[in-house]
């Protein structure tokens, strides 16, 4: 539906609130075709700054830009997935995932939704009612709407945040794999996640939000690589010295 | 089924006991009859409760329907302008500082003792709840909904159509509910003040003639006619709707 070319995309400037100043002196290059990490303690404003890139209403106010590097806006071709799967009660699966179709009002190809639906694994539940699902197949419902939106640029705030550990992997290797080829910020508290999957890792702290050191390509890493553990040991070190 | 059965000896046990204390006390009947007397004047004028049941039955159905489509004309028209929400909720609000009992005589002056005044009555008693119930669903819908919307590039009108008003479809089942349970009193509060037809004009015949027992027989008549109702667009609601009332 889109240009398949994801862009990067470069974040400058301080986020405030009318009382605080959340990040001074931010800097957030967000790569082409990976997965990049923002670290951080709960409730210090990570998904204040998704909200930013994708052009939904803040508390906050920039002061500075968010770029991207073909120059086109961002906020028309991010899509978004979070820890509430966010999924409409009354429409079954199906109606579920071509809900941005519908609210664009455009037409879609049923088969290309048929194989997402199939690649997410939920073909004998495409007729079902979100509330008939267990939490890993609503997260793989959220993810089916996610890809068949298609847009170059994905947002995920704490996605797995709510599943149990062995849905979780299933889901976070889905989810990796199927996202391929795009531009991904992913928003996490868990530092296992971000050593796994991103080329880029920053850590979110009130003053100073640093660049991080992480792993080298392939992505993602084995679940217990020993190079995912040292990395998560001092991931989390420095997020507790904040 | 338990809860039937509940209700229904609830309503054994008080006729019982006023039966009892009819027969006890022994008040002139005009004052209280007995649910037996009440029984036998149903029977006795069943075919003339049964011709004002339908007068009023009649009034109740217009009204509610046309009823039911201005409060949700008027709620979607709140959600929709801003200018409409500034302008026309105190309005709303002031209108419902009126007693409704206070204008029944005015209706039946400008539009007679007919049928018109009796429907124009359930309308004002109803417009209003529906009004509310609906638009609080619609701007009450959940803003993550509305978020997810945004960066999907969702229209305002669709966003109306696909969210929003599925949302607040149990509100508005709510409205259309009490409705349903107002729009009788609205036409009985009508007919009192002036008619020749419909189960309040029954009443107050029954009244005047000192007939209490024919009396109470139009009250039961009316409100077995408010329960049915009730009941039928409750169960109606339930199976249209379900996939929105159950999540």
């Amino acid at each position: 539906m889109m240009s398949s070319t994801s862009p990067s995309i470069e974040l400058i400037g301080s986020v405030r609130s009318e009382s605080e100043v959340l990040f001074g002196d931010l800097r957030l290059a967000v790569r082409a075709n990976q997965w990049t990490c923002l670290l951080g303690s709960s409730g210090i404003g990570k998904s204040t700054i998704l909200r930013l890139i994708a052009g939904l209403p803040t508390h906050v106010k920039l002061d500075g830009s968010i770029k991207s590097n073909d120059h086109l806006p961002i906020s028309n071709r991010v899509s978004y997935m979070a820890q509430n799967d966010l999924l409409i009660p009354w429409a079954t699966v199906s109606a579920n995932v071509s809900l941005g179709n519908k609210l664009r009002g455009e037409k879609f190809s049923p088969e290309k939704k048929l194989k997402i639906i199939e690649k997410v694994g939920l073909m004998d539940h495409k007729k079902k009612y979100p509330f008939q699902l267990s939490g890993g197949q609503r997260q793989r419902a959220a993810l089916a709407r996610t890809l068949m939106e298609n847009t170059p640029i994905v947002l995920l705030d704490e996605p797995f945040g709510s599943l149990d550990s062995k849905t979780r992997e299933e889901m976070i290797d889905l989810t990796f794999e199927s996202l391929k080829g795009k531009t991904v910020l992913f928003v996490t508290h868990d530092p296992h996640e971000a050593a796994r999957l991103c080329e880029s890792i920053y850590i979110l702290r009130r003053q100073k939000t640093t660049s991080n050191k992480s792993l080298k390509p392939p992505f993602p890493k084995p679940y217990s690589d020993k190079l995912v553990f040292d990395l998560q040991y001092s991931l989390l070190e420095k997020i507790k010295s904040n | 089924m338990k809860a039937i059965i509940y209700i229904v000896c609830t309503f054994l046990s008080i006729f019982f006991f006023w039966e009892l204390a009819v027969r006890l006390a022994n008040p002139p009947p005009y004052i209280l009859p007995t649910p037996y007397s009440v029984l036998a004047a149903f029977k006795e004028n069943s075919l003339l409760i049964y011709e004002h049941s339908i007068v009023t039955i009649v009034e109740v159905l217009i009204g509610l329907t046309i009823g039911i489509i201005l409060g949700m004309i008027t709620a979607l028209t709140l959600e929709i302008f801003v200018t409409a929400r500034l302008i026309l909720r105190p309005l709303l609000i002031f209108s419902q500082s009126i007693p409704v009992f206070a204008i029944a005589p005015l209706l039946t002056l400008w539009l007679g003792y007919g049928i018109l005044s009796k429907v124009v009555m359930a309308i004002l008693i109803i417009y209003f709840p529906v009004t509310s119930a609906f638009h609080d669903g619609l701007s009450q819908t959940p803003k993550r909904y509305l978020d997810l919307a945004k960066t999907m590039r969702g229209t305002n009108r669709r966003n109306l159509l696909y969210l929003k008003i599925p949302h607040s479809i149990p509100s508005l089942c709510s409205g259309i509910k009490l409705a349903c349970v107002y729009a009788p009193i609205g036409a009985v509060i009508g007919e009192w003040v002036g008619s020749s037809q419909g189960l309040g004009y029954l009443m107050i015949l029954a009244n005047g003639r000192v007939k209490t027992d024919l009396m109470f027989a139009s009250l039961f008549t009316l409100g077995i006619l408010s329960i049915t109702l009730f009941g039928l667009i409750s169960y109606l609601l339930q199976i249209s709707l379900s996939k929105y009332l159950k999540a």
